[in-house]
């Protein structure tokens, strides 16, 4: 009787502590996926997507929450990339990829306040104390955060200029519908 | 079919379009008298767009230099006629989009005063870089249609020890004979600018790829070619696309350019014969590359035919010059195979318009496409051996990765496909818009990587500053508490500097 409940004991013993030290230091932190689809977005925590930053974003795409259109600044390419990546079909006809936009400084308006320079993520606004800002066009992701921190509503999102760099061929018009 | 193309020496690729060339190749050259107003626009070659430096109101001779290269590979513009800088501005640029570009626009004062420059003495005594140098300052790009900076190209060669040159003469696009004019009317200068380029590249052997629908050139070119027995003139067969340098490069030599690589790197560089010429007056006459032979053709022209023009000069005028029987239903630059439909005519001519074609209603029709009924005439026709239906069975569908391996990055966009199709169906426009797509996608990619490094830079500053600032402020509190305690009597002077520093 005693040998018994000793031996079950000392067995529940090692068994429970080799458990605990296993999930001690084989824990998987988080989801691998999640640091895949983090790579994936553009990092520059702009919360159009509705989440905090883009890791919050991995998260929720990993869970199955977010739908791979999310992300605005990404655009078609970011959200065809992600549907790969998790196995998802998805329809990119509805995103509007129409219109990548950038910020654009109307100048006239412009005090000066170095509000919108503190938000942006990526540095892409110029200026300094009571001279007038400027959007760098090749840095600006459209990520819109420095709209609503701006005084005056100088700043506003202007679509992307088709050039002739830019421009491309349309899809002929099927033939048999 | 292919047993018979062995004997008869025909390429088993391709199609035979009827080629439209004569009467307006025969037609003797006729010069263009210079025009009241150019237009000349700073992004007429492959790579970054020239940077001006003239000002407005600025007099300007002619072939006097009014944009400079920007970048490695970039070209120079020079002022096609003498005269004022009027404006610098938007002009509809030669492109399907119909979108605006930059260009110089030059009132002329018609005197046409070249600027005196100073030819290369001897070049065949000069360093092959040399005329590498005067080439790129001539701003002499490939005039075949890619309009590729030629310099770049000779330094290429150069390094990969090319030995052949092989000069094309091909012009297989139907319609177009500015090339033949070139080769008809100046073959010594075709023959000493490939000479040139031999002694720029390295190369021990040219060889003239003509093809044998144009007797009087390949005449003419062997005139000029007898005192130099190693430039070749080689007839080959009139077969589109010839005039392709993969193509060519494996009529003439038998070698064939891998995937995704180049042309010298199987040991011969293309130049076109238009291209020969400009680098002979780039180096012996100074000349940089104003102006260039364009060739009028078509059902709506009046008297078509060659043309001598200032490049600047809007298509408009040259239409005017010539007479127009009826208005076109379609212009279009280059060839009817490869061509840029334009818009309007309202459109200066730049370095790679070989042509203008202003077609009557008849010869724009364009017949309703039908379904593929999977007759394989396509990949007959493909001189780059790909499943032209496949490919566009993909892009159909949106599926652009799957008409990516079909390679679609070899095609050529030669229209050989849509030409025999016999259900007309517009497969290069779906070749274009898929490679459109891919690269838009992959330019996208760039952006967000570019993106991801400015937002991390962005973070790693602001930490940085912080930490600065904690630094800075934890110094100020040591230097405030070591001077509390070194001044045992507060003393008015550490109450001030106390003061001050908070």
């Amino acid at each position: 009787m005693l040998m018994s409940v000793g031996s079950l004991a000392a067995m529940g013993l090692t068994l429970g502590s080799v458990l605990g030290i296993a999930s001690r230091y084989l824990a998987v932190e988080e989801n691998p996926i999640e640091a895949e689809l983090q790579a994936m977005l553009p990092g520059s925590q702009c919360g159009q997507c509705g989440y905090v930053g883009c890791a919050q974003a991995a998260v929720a795409l990993a869970k199955g929450e977010a739908p791979v259109t999310l992300c605005p600044p990404g655009g078609k390419a970011t959200a065809e990339a992600l549907a790969a990546k998790l196995g998802v079909k998805v329809d990119l006809s509805q995103v509007s990829d129409s219109g990548p936009q950038i910020a654009d400084v109307t100048e006239e308006i412009c005090i000066g306040c170095c509000r919108c320079m503190k938000v942006c993520p990526t540095d892409a606004i110029i200026g300094a104390a009571k001279q007038i800002h400027n959007v760098i066009r090749e840095a600006c992701t459209g990520c819109s955060s420095c709209i609503d921190v701006c005084p005056t509503e100088a700043l506003g999102m202007v679509p992307i200029p088709v050039t002739l760099q830019h421009w491309t061929w349309p899809k002929p018009a099927s033939a048999h519908h | 079919m292919g047993f018979l193309d062995r004997f008869l020496n025909t390429p088993s690729w391709g199609v035979h379009p009827e080629d439209h060339k004569r009467p307006a190749a025969d037609v003797p050259l006729r010069l263009f008298p210079s025009p009241g107003r150019v237009f000349m626009p700073l992004h007429q070659h492959v790579g970054g767009a020239a940077r001006p430096i003239v000002l407005v109101g600025q007099k300007v001779l002619k072939g006097q230099l009014i944009a400079e290269a920007q970048g490695n590979i970039s070209a120079p513009i020079h002022a096609p006629v003498s005269g004022t800088v009027s404006a610098v501005g938007d002009v509809t640029a030669p492109h399907p989009s119909g979108l605006p570009f930059k260009a110089i626009t030059i009132d002329s004062d018609g005197a046409d005063r070249w600027l005196e420059a100073e030819p290369l003495a001897d070049p065949f005594a000069a360093a092959p870089e040399e005329i590498a140098r005067r080439a790129a300052l001539a701003g002499v790009v490939g005039l075949g249609g890619a309009t590729f900076p030629s310099a770049v190209k000779f330094a290429l060669g150069k390094r990969l020890k090319v030995s052949t040159l092989i000069v094309n003469g091909g012009e297989c696009e139907p319609y177009l004979s500015s090339d033949d004019r070139v080769m008809r009317d100046f073959p010594d200068m075709v023959v000493d600018g490939a000479r040139l380029i031999m002694h720029s590249i390295g190369a021990s052997e040219a060889l003239v790829g003509i093809e044998d629908n144009k007797p009087e050139a390949i005449a003419a070119m062997r005139q000029a070619a007898v005192p130099y027995p190693e430039v070749k003139i080689r007839p080959v067969p009139a077969r589109y696309p010839m005039g392709s340098d993969k193509q060519l490069i494996q009529t003439l030599t038998g070698k064939e350019v891998p995937s995704d690589a180049r042309a010298a790197e199987v040991g011969v560089l293309v130049h076109n014969v238009s291209t020969c010429a400009a680098v002979h007056k780039a180096i012996r006459l100074a000349q940089p590359l104003v102006e260039r032979i364009v060739t009028l053709n078509g059902g709506a022209i009046a008297t078509p035919g060659n043309v001598y023009a200032p490049l600047g000069t809007m298509i408009s005028e040259l239409l005017a010059f010539v007479g127009l029987k009826e208005a076109p239903s379609r212009l279009i630059l280059g060839g009817p195979m490869m061509g840029t439909p334009l818009l309007h005519d309202r459109i200066p001519i730049v370095k790679g318009a070989s042509g203008i074609l202003a077609f009557n209603a008849a010869e724009a029709f364009v017949p309703d496409a039908g379904p593929c009924i999977r007759c394989g005439s396509c990949t007959k026709a493909c001189p780059m051996g790909l499943l032209p239906l496949e490919m566009a069975a993909r892009i159909r569908v949106g599926d652009l990765e799957g008409a990516e391996a079909y390679a679609l990055g070899d095609c050529i966009s030669c229209g050989c496909c849509a030409y025999v199709c016999p259900s007309h169906i517009p497969l290069v426009q779906y070749f274009s818009h898929a490679k459109g797509e891919l690269t838009a996608a992959e330019r996208t990619k760039l952006r967000t990587d570019a993106t991801k490094r400015l937002a991390e830079a962005k973070s790693a500053r602001i930490e940085r500053e912080n930490r600065e600032k904690a630094e800075a402020a934890a110094k100020r509190k040591a230097e405030r508490e070591a001077a509390k305690a070194t001044a045992a009597p507060p003393s008015p002077v550490v109450e001030k500097t106390e003061g001050a520093s908070a």
